[in-house]
């Protein structure tokens, strides 16, 4: 039976080290929506949605209440807008009415976050999916949940430069609609190259066409625990560290588990997976960065952060895939600036800079996440960072981000802040040398030899 | 068996076992095991409840609990017992 030291271990997880389920997700195809007829496709939209997801929220309270263990977010994502929309839309404004009803029905359910504002670019662009990208700055603008993902690379099908080089003025352009909010639009706006259809992290969730009809998908966290795990085995070896992570992160994966299980059978919506990610907040003691820290360097940033990262983002899966009978989504350490306050801090120092973060990006999930440039970086200069970053993950077969937000207005050394899950950020400078011409050529970059394993 | 975990932790005053002991007595919650330490002088106490013939909801359990603590002045906790099972039992 269970002891009393085994219950004090995980209520002071819980209590003190901010362990919580990050987000129930719950992914709902819309593609028997789709309808010619533009407001018929809007009302059946609203339908699908509301009728899905109306006891998402009382149901992540009744569990959390009954486990004693927070669960912080209940989030809707959908199919991709470009397919559903594109046999009714005729205009980007077309599509930002979707946008609107998709915020209105995320508002209804009460869910904090809807994602799906998205469109699958990898190889080329439809007609459909350009008019949507153009429609991003605007829906993102006008709505308050909404969150969009635009997809332009993966290892099978190489770099759809065309659609990178449209992204970054898209970015420029959804910083400038949202000014007035420092820029927080391009909080929700995120770039991939190899992104996974079951994701339940925000901004870059959306519902795969390869998923069933509705599907549950869990996000858990818990650096502090990891930390707080680690401080206890202070100067011993790597093995003893390694093993040390990778038990905390299985009790970690076991409590997404056991959440998203009683979440599918409750709601009678399928479980898909469990997502491994140690995702960081700006609350103190919640941090990866700190996690970096304790494993002996001064700042995250420092010589030997990318080993560390590599490090904990390996043992974090190690632990993690045994406690689940299905992990997906991300899985890895998430580094965003602006969530993270040990980030912050090493930003603020001078430890941690743009090119370091890129090369801590090639060993963890997720990318250039959540970084604050200065407002008067060029589209092509934006483009050139998505690029480099897109690279890395189309050679490494692996999901590369970037939620980058250039702050109108704001410069180098000065602060940016979101508010909420979203934190705050000081603005890091940007390399900057020019690659208009590189970003201008246009056509698409093929896929890598060790892609073709036909 | 239906079982949870109640957890108690606060300054150690006299009764606190008596009453959490005489709320789940009234609610027909029958106590299967209970562990308790003192450190400095807080109070630390982990009972192990079968909740099968409980006469209310498991939902208002949880507050009356928590409510019941706040009198007393400790924190009093009731979760489910699957969290602890899963976490700790491979």
């Amino acid at each position: 039976m269970i002891n009393i030291f085994e219950v004090a271990e995980t209520n002071d997880m819980i209590e003190k080290e901010n362990l919580d389920v990050r987000t129930i997700t719950m992914g709902i195809s819309l593609l028997d929506c789709i309808d010619s007829d533009l407001k018929l496709l809007n009302e059946k939209i609203y339908q699908k949605i509301f009728v899905s997801a109306r006891d998402l929220v009382k149901t992540g309270e009744q569990i959390s209440r009954e486990y004693g263990i927070p669960i912080v977010n209940k989030r809707i994502s959908v199919t991709p807008i470009a397919l559903v929309g594109a046999a009714a839309c005729r205009t980007p404004q077309d599509f930002v009415g979707l946008a609107n009803t998709l915020d209105k029905v995320a508002q209804e359910v009460g869910v904090n976050f809807i994602g799906g504002y998205s469109a699958l670019v990898s190889k080329g662009m439809t007609p459909a999916e350009e008019m949507l990208i153009r429609s991003i700055p605007q829906a993102l603008a006008v709505t308050e949940r909404v969150c969009s993902s635009v997809n332009v690379g993966s290892t099978r099908t190489g770099i759809n430069m065309d659609a990178v080089k449209l992204m970054g003025e898209v970015i420029r352009e959804t910083a400038e609609a949202t000014r007035q909010q420092d820029s927080l639009g391009c909080a929700k706006l995120v770039v991939f190259c190899n992104a996974p259809d079951d994701n339940p992290f925000m901004a870059g969730a959306f519902h795969g066409v390869t998923e069933a009809d509705r599907i549950i998908n869990v996000g858990v966290s818990g650096p502090g625990v990891v930390k707080t795990a680690l401080e206890k085995v202070r100067g011993e070896n790597f093995e003893v560290l390694c093993e040390t992570i990778k038990k905390t992160a299985f009790k970690v994966t076991r409590v997404g588990q056991l959440v998203a299980r009683e979440a599918s059978m409750r709601l009678g919506v399928p479980f898909g997976i469990v997502d491994l990610s140690l995702a960081p907040t700006p609350a103190v003691g919640d941090s990866v960065a700190e996690i970096l820290c304790e494993m002996g360097l001064e700042y995250a940033g420092a010589p030997g952060t990318t080993a560390a990262l590599a490090l904990l983002n390996d043992q974090v899966k190690k632990g993690g895939v045994m406690a689940s009978s299905y992990v997906g989504g991300l899985s890895g350490a998430f580094i965003p600036v602006s969530e993270d306050q040990g980030m912050i801090d090493a930003v603020s120092a001078g430890a941690l800079t743009l090119e370091k973060l890129e090369a801590m990006t090639c060993v963890c999930s997720v990318g250039l996440d959540m970084i604050a440039i200065p407002g008067d970086t060029g589209a092509a200069t934006i483009s050139g960072i998505i690029a480099d970053e897109m690279a890395i993950g189309m050679v490494n077969q692996k999901t590369t981000a970037v939620r980058i937000i250039p702050v109108i207005g704001k410069g180098v050394g000065e602060k940016v802040e979101f508010g909420g899950l979203l934190g705050y950020a000081p603005i890091m400078p940007v390399n900057g040398f020019r690659c208009d011409d590189f970003v201008n050529r246009g056509g698409r970059i093929p896929a890598p030899i060790h892609s073709f394993k036909n | 068996m239906k079982k949870a975990i109640i957890t108690v932790v606060g300054k150690d005053t006299v009764g606190i076992i008596a009453r959490v002991c005489m709320y789940l007595a009234e609610n027909k919650v029958n106590i299967l095991d209970i562990s308790q330490t003192i450190v400095q002088d807080y109070f630390n106490m982990m009972m192990i409840v079968d909740m099968s013939n409980m006469t209310g909801q498991y939902g208002d359990m949880v507050n009356e609990l928590e409510n019941l603590g706040q009198e007393i002045g400790v924190s009093v906790k009731c979760q489910k017992e699957e969290i602890f099972d899963q976490m700790h039992r491979i």
